[in-house]
């Protein structure tokens, strides 16, 4: 019980205080609503696997050739033979040296960070009719394809537990985890902030055809 | 088209002396909504009649009883009023968003219907007989709650913003679509009902050495975030209502996370797993998606932070301004930081501001209202409004954001917004420099 006397229940308590609330002793199962999750249930239920270690992958292992044979059944319909994306599905492959152009790719190879997410996306929310319905096998090998793909891999490799993450992902380095906002230092300028003729339209939404109609039907307009 | 619902209620109990007929009626009411305030026919620009009757047909007549509509639903003529979508935005509805039509709303609360809505694999139809949440993870003793269970908890309600933050992402480069509802409509603001998620973790018991949690949806996606401890045991809530009734399946039906202040994707919409760890879980949805690029080719991750944004709601795109003379000047602000300060309005492109109005309630992390008295008179405007808030924060300029962010980085854009009023009243999007 020690271990759970944290700040956790230090600021429930002092929140009830400071609502006036009823008096309520923060002690675990203080309620007692509902069941214990049982190991069994957990198993089923605890799919998610960690990014940055791979904490949460399960056994088992996939080949690049037999994820180009999952995936020419189950992705390429819309991501495309070789990942390069159908209509305006997303591309899983390419962009690599576009992150600072104009018209940046992000795509698994470009951007992607750490490759057990990929296995941990593939498998929680994909093919998308039918989520979360392929073995773990079939999750690896398209895992490894995907890396091969995007030259992450060779062709020999084989998407595991162990291999898939000490797979360095090109863009890994590149994240910042905290954010710098505010950025912007704007002062809050009232009279002649500037000369009202210096005011210039740089763009304008007029006459580019690209707003749907906002009365009667919805509108199903495409793009030119 | 209207939802499929509304047209399969069945009109009952028509009186048999009633006059006019449905169809008739129907028909009637689009000639005359023209005088009608808010009609949608009125901004689409049929003439009112010159003079409608002394008395009208519905005011001759004995209109339909109570539980003719047992559910209610909005009038008629206002069928325009809904939430719609961009189609080329995204390869599909199921994986996309639609926008609330902010240029018809009044005051501070989105109507459940016009809620925005933001799926990442189309919106599930769950049964809350058989819907679970489970917490477990560093915890003493891992939980499985029933619907039943987590309505028993000492309950809390709340107003609070829910903003995407990719609104407004389509206008980085330049002005691009020229809507309120399209360019500012992925915020909606709703009175939330349900338990703290201090309340539920105190119930299972922390361990100590866990500092973040991982939230998942029994959606399609599975979709989940990490979020920090801190944060879940501030002002998280796990709601099962919205407006008073139970959450729309659009919502998040039964259960949903409310992240007040934070980025719309971290709200998990159908809630159904609380997994604490001692680090962040690095998803698709917090890695490949919602981070921001730098010019430099860094990316900033994890910025769940709504900062503070305001935008004119009328006059706008849609609703032009029809001739000179005097004019209240409507908007909203918020920001995830708390409370707004200060609102101020320029009607000549940011080189002059006065002070405008702010409309009770002021409540943290919600959208409050603002009004400014202005007289037009005729000639070309730049509309903008600014917010300040209680932090002291400015709304910045669009150039200001692009200076630090450039124009890939997607997510966050809060610029201010310029409206152009043109001498007919019509007004359009515009960036300035």
């Amino acid at each position: 019980m020690s271990s759970s006397l944290n700040r956790s229940r230090l600021l429930g308590m002092a929140m009830m205080v400071a609502a006036g609330g009823i008096a309520q002793a923060a002690e675990p199962g203080f309620f007692g609503y509902g069941k214990t999750a049982t190991p069994e249930q957990m198993a089923g239920w605890n799919i998610d696997v960690r990014g940055d270690d791979g904490a949460g992958l399960p056994p088992g292992k996939g080949t690049v050739d037999k994820g180009a044979e999952v995936y020419a059944e189950q992705c390429a319909a819309c991501h495309g033979t070789f990942g390069e994306g159908e209509g305006r599905f997303p591309k899983l492959v390419g962009g690599a040296g576009t992150l600072r152009a104009d018209r940046p790719e992000l795509t698994v190879g470009s951007y992607w960070p750490f490759a057990p997410t990929l296995w941990d996306y593939i498998n929680r929310a994909m093919p998308m009719p039918a989520p979360h319905t392929l073995s773990a096998d079939d999750v690896y090998a398209l895992t490894a394809y995907i890396l091969n793909l995007n030259d992450v891999v060779p062709s020999e490799f084989v998407a595991d537990r162990d291999s898939l993450p000490k797979v360095k992902m090109p863009n890994r380095d590149s994240f910042i985890w905290t954010d710098p906002r505010p950025d912007t230092m704007a002062k809050p300028c009232m009279i002649a902030c500037a000369d009202p003729g210096e005011s210039k339209i740089t763009s304008t939404a007029e006459g580019l055809n690209l707003t749907p109609r906002t009365t009667g039907p919805l509108d199903t307009m495409q793009p030119k | 088209m209207r939802p499929e619902f509304w047209r399969s209620i069945p009109i009952l109990s028509k009186p048999a002396s009633a006059p006019l007929g449905r169809r008739s009626f129907l028909g009637l009411g689009a000639a005359l909504t023209g005088s009608l305030a808010f009609g949608g026919r009125a901004a689409a620009g049929e003439p009112a009649p010159a003079s409608p009757p002394a008395d009208a047909p519905w005011s001759q007549s004995i209109g339909a009883g109570v539980v003719d509509r047992p559910y209610g639903r909005p009038a008629d003529t206002e069928a325009g009023v809904i939430r719609r979508n961009v189609p080329w935005l995204t390869a599909g509805t199921e994986s996309s968003v639609s926008f609330s039509p902010l240029q018809d709303l009044h005051g501070i609360i989105t109507p459940n219907g016009l809620f925005f809505e933001r799926h990442h694999a189309g919106r599930p139809d769950i049964d809350p007989d058989q819907h679970r949440l489970m917490i477990h993870g560093l915890v003493e003793r891992p939980l499985l709650l029933t619907m039943k269970d987590i309505v028993r908890f000492p309950s809390v309600s709340r107003i609070h913003f829910i903003e995407c933050p990719a609104n407004g992402g389509m206008e980085w480069r330049a002005a691009q679509v020229n809507s309120l509802q399209f360019n500012h409509g992925m915020i909606s603001c709703a009175e939330w009902t349900g338990v703290r998620l201090s309340t539920l973790l105190e119930e299972v018991g922390v361990k100590r050495e866990a500092k973040w949690a991982m939230v998942e949806g029994a959606d399609g996606a599975h979709m989940n975030r990490s979020l920090p401890l801190d944060k879940c045991l501030d002002d998280c809530l796990v709601v099962y209502a919205q407006n008073g009734e139970a959450l729309r399946p659009e919502q998040g039906y039964p259960l949903r996370l409310v992240v007040p202040g934070w980025e719309g994707n971290v709200n998990i919409k159908w809630l159904r797993r609380i997994k604490l760890g001692d680090k962040p879980w690095y998803s698709r949805e917090e890695t490949s998606k919602y981070t921001d690029l730098m010019p430099d080719g860094t990316s900033r991750g994890f910025t769940w932070l709504i900062d503070a944004k305001s935008v004119i709601t009328f006059p706008c795109p849609e609703k032009p301004l029809d001739g000179p003379g005097p004019y209240e000047i409507r908007g909203l602000a918020w920001t995830g930081n708390g409370k707004i300060k200060r609102v101020d309005v320029s009607v000549d492109g940011g080189a002059n501001w006065q002070s405008a109005r702010l409309h009770e309630p002021v409540l943290s992390k919600a959208l409050t209202k603002f009004t400014f008295a202005w007289r037009w008179d005729g000639q070309p405007v730049l509309l903008q409004s600014r917010v300040i808030d209680e932090t002291g924060y400015v709304q910045p300029t669009i150039a200001e954001l692009r200076k630090q962010r450039g124009l890939n980085s997607v997510y966050h854009n809060n610029s201010i917004q310029t409206w152009q009023v043109k001498p007919d009243g019509s007004v359009f999007d515009v960036q300035l420099a």
